[in-house]
């Protein structure tokens, strides 16, 4: 049996697989989502960037109907995320963030209880898990039980086990934390993949900045409960202006800033571990400019270099702070590891 | 997906699991074994009850009772360790009702629970301990599946409620020595002081095992039917209690 709602789009054939209205989500005191609005369109790989707390694991709950909004509403392929929580269930596969494997199971058993959940019948259930292991390359390890399995290979059979049932709308929330550069390379290829040969809308969280722009068609910058910019990722970079100069003075001086502030082609000017971050229009005209400035005040200039600007300079310039990486989840995430292997 | 599928897939699971861990096994049974052995051949001797019952004859029994009652509590654990490790969220996303993940984990811990405590009755059935026809032993398994789903879903019940497996652990021994102590699986509950008296008799433990004993040996001191009626009654009380917890239950 083939689930029936991946042939259905209740809102109709051109309106947005994902609709979100005016989406609150309160606990207690904190406020994770504040009057959220967002439309996906079907196909698109997109992406929610945004530091650890900002709400992206939040909205993609209440999307996958495991959390109740406080307010507003969500449909996904037309169905009410609260009110028509079946239809929305057979209708997405997710990956979540935390580890979420029966690991006294074997790959495979793992599949076919997920294919069992879903109603496969069992040749079909036979063909799928075929097709989504080979897919994440992990066929020759199969029987082994999950307990045996590495992070990475976890992570892949996660992916493997959400697209099993072939869904409309895939969730991957956060899919290459804690794994090595080479692994995380890897799975950025197989998501690639997904969007290529099943033609399906992903809707990715990272707070990576490099995975958002490697992988994403458009990506909705998410900071404090709401989105502070939506665009792809040239778009966000455009808005920072041509190009990043990076600068090193022996000493930062207050008037070399304002100087450079208020000259015409600087967009904006950021101090950070002593180096001076400049967005500038057209970067190789101003460095000759630059060193005008600095000659004027006396200053010295020790080092120039000259980069495209990344999704992290765009993140910088719409919150005011870096993305941080993972120090407040890391600890925990050791944790859930070591637990695994004294469990039980 | 229809309701009998995701019940047969929740137990398919269970008994995967339960195939694979031994020591978890032998483990559970090691203290009933051990009550059964050195209490029911240490006490032998002081023990006066009808004439032709012995003591070990007595709490046979209620050994059966025991073995249900411990590994039935603690089955609400696999919730917790599910919770704990994040399975439970790849089964409350999945397209099906709660009410068939509870009915599913319910009926694959009886079914292990069941499993211990048959090796218990064959064993007092080949110790010539007990009486071995065939109407009594069926009626046997009644009490006995009954007292199982019953502490099974007041397991789940407290479980749903919680997200600590530890912390479970502890409320589920303060909760099953008393249980245990006052059900009469160790000494006959005639002719006790008057708050013992209502201890046992509020306890549905009681019922579970007197049932057996007529089942088994042909004396109760409760009518079997009566027995039944408790029993059947506190399995529905859990069975909704736990069932309600377990739908709201945050994923």
């Amino acid at each position: 049996m083939t689930p029936q709602a991946s042939f259905l789009n209740k809102g109709g054939i051109d309106s947005p697989i994902i609709r979100i209205t005016g989406l609150t989500k309160q606990f207690n005191d904190v406020t994770a989502l504040e009057n959220l609005n967002l439309e996906i369109e079907k196909g698109e790989l997109f992406g929610l960037l945004g530091p650890n707390g900002a709400g992206k694991t939040t909205l993609i709950s209440i999307l996958a109907t495991i959390l109740d909004a406080t307010s507003g509403t969500a449909t996904v392929c037309g169905f009410d995320v609260r009110r028509e929580e079946d239809s929305v269930r057979k209708s997405i596969g997710i990956v979540f963030q935390d580890p979420s494997l029966d690991d006294e199971l074997t790959g495979e058993e793992n599949l076919d209880f997920h294919g069992r959940l879903y109603g496969m019948d069992p040749a079909t259930r036979r063909e799928r898990m075929d097709e989504v292991l080979n897919l994440v390359d992990l066929v020759d390890r199969r029987n082994g039980f999950v307990k045996t399995y590495s992070g990475g290979m976890r992570r892949r059979l996660e992916i493997a086990r959400g697209l099993m049932h072939r869904p409309q709308v895939l969730f991957l929330d956060e899919p290459t934390l804690g794994l090595d550069p080479q692994t995380r390379r890897k799975i950025w290829n197989y998501i690639r993949n997904l969007k290529k040969s099943f033609g399906m809308t992903i809707i990715l969280t990272t707070h990576y900045m490099d995975e958002a722009d490697q992988l994403c068609s458009r990506i909705a910058v998410i900071d404090r409960g709401g989105i502070v910019a939506m665009d792809t990722p040239e778009g966000l970079k455009a808005r920072l202006g041509g190009e990043v100069l990076e600068l090193e003075t022996p000493v930062v001086r207050k008037d070399f800033l304002t100087d450079l502030r208020n000259s015409d082609d600087v967009g904006n000017v950021t101090l950070e571990d002593g180096k001076l971050f400049l967005t500038v229009r057209n970067g190789e005209s101003f460095v000759p400019k630059v060193f005008e400035i600095a000659q004027n005040l006396g200053i010295e200039i020790s080092s120039v270099s000259m980069r495209k600007p990344n999704l992290e300079d765009v993140f910088i310039k719409l919150t005011g702070r870096e993305i941080r990486d993972d120090t407040v989840r890391a600890p925990k995430e050791r944790m859930r590891i070591f637990m695994r292997r004294t469990r039980r | 997906m229809n309701f009998a599928s995701t019940v047969y897939t929740l137990w398919l699971r269970e008994m995967k699991r339960f195939k694979r861990n031994r020591s978890r096994l032998f483990g559970s049974m090691a203290l009933p074994v051990l009550f059964l052995l050195v209490l029911g051949s240490g006490f032998s001797g002081f023990f006066q009850y009808r004439s032709g019952v012995s003591y070990i004859q007595f709490i046979g029994p209620g050994i059966i009772g025991m073995q249900l009652l411990f590994s039935s509590m603690f089955g609400g654990l696999t919730v917790l360790w599910d919770k704990q490790f994040g399975f439970l969220k790849e089964i409350l996303v999945a397209p099906i009702s709660r009410i068939g993940i509870m009915a599913g984990t319910t009926l694959g811990t009886v079914t292990t629970s069941m499993a211990k405590a048959m090796v218990f009755l064959i064993a007092l059935i080949v110790g010539g301990l007990v009486k071995a026809d065939p109407a009594g032993v069926a009626l046997a398994l009644v009490y006995m599946f009954l007292i199982s789903a019953a502490f099974v879903s007041l397991g789940i019940a407290f479980a749903a409620r919680m997200s600590d497996p530890h912390g479970f652990q502890l409320v589920m021994n303060f909760l099953i020595m008393p249980v245990f102590f006052l059900s009469g699986a160790l000494f006959p509950l005639e002719n006790l002081p008057g708050w013992l008296t209502v201890l046992t008799r509020a306890n549905p433990l009681t019922y579970g095992i007197d049932g057996m004993r007529f089942a088994l040996g042909g004396f109760s001191l409760f009518s079997p039917v009566w027995d039944l009626a408790a029993l059947l009654g506190f399995w529905v009380f859990t069975t909704v209690a736990g069932a309600v917890l377990f739908r709201r239950m945050p994923a």
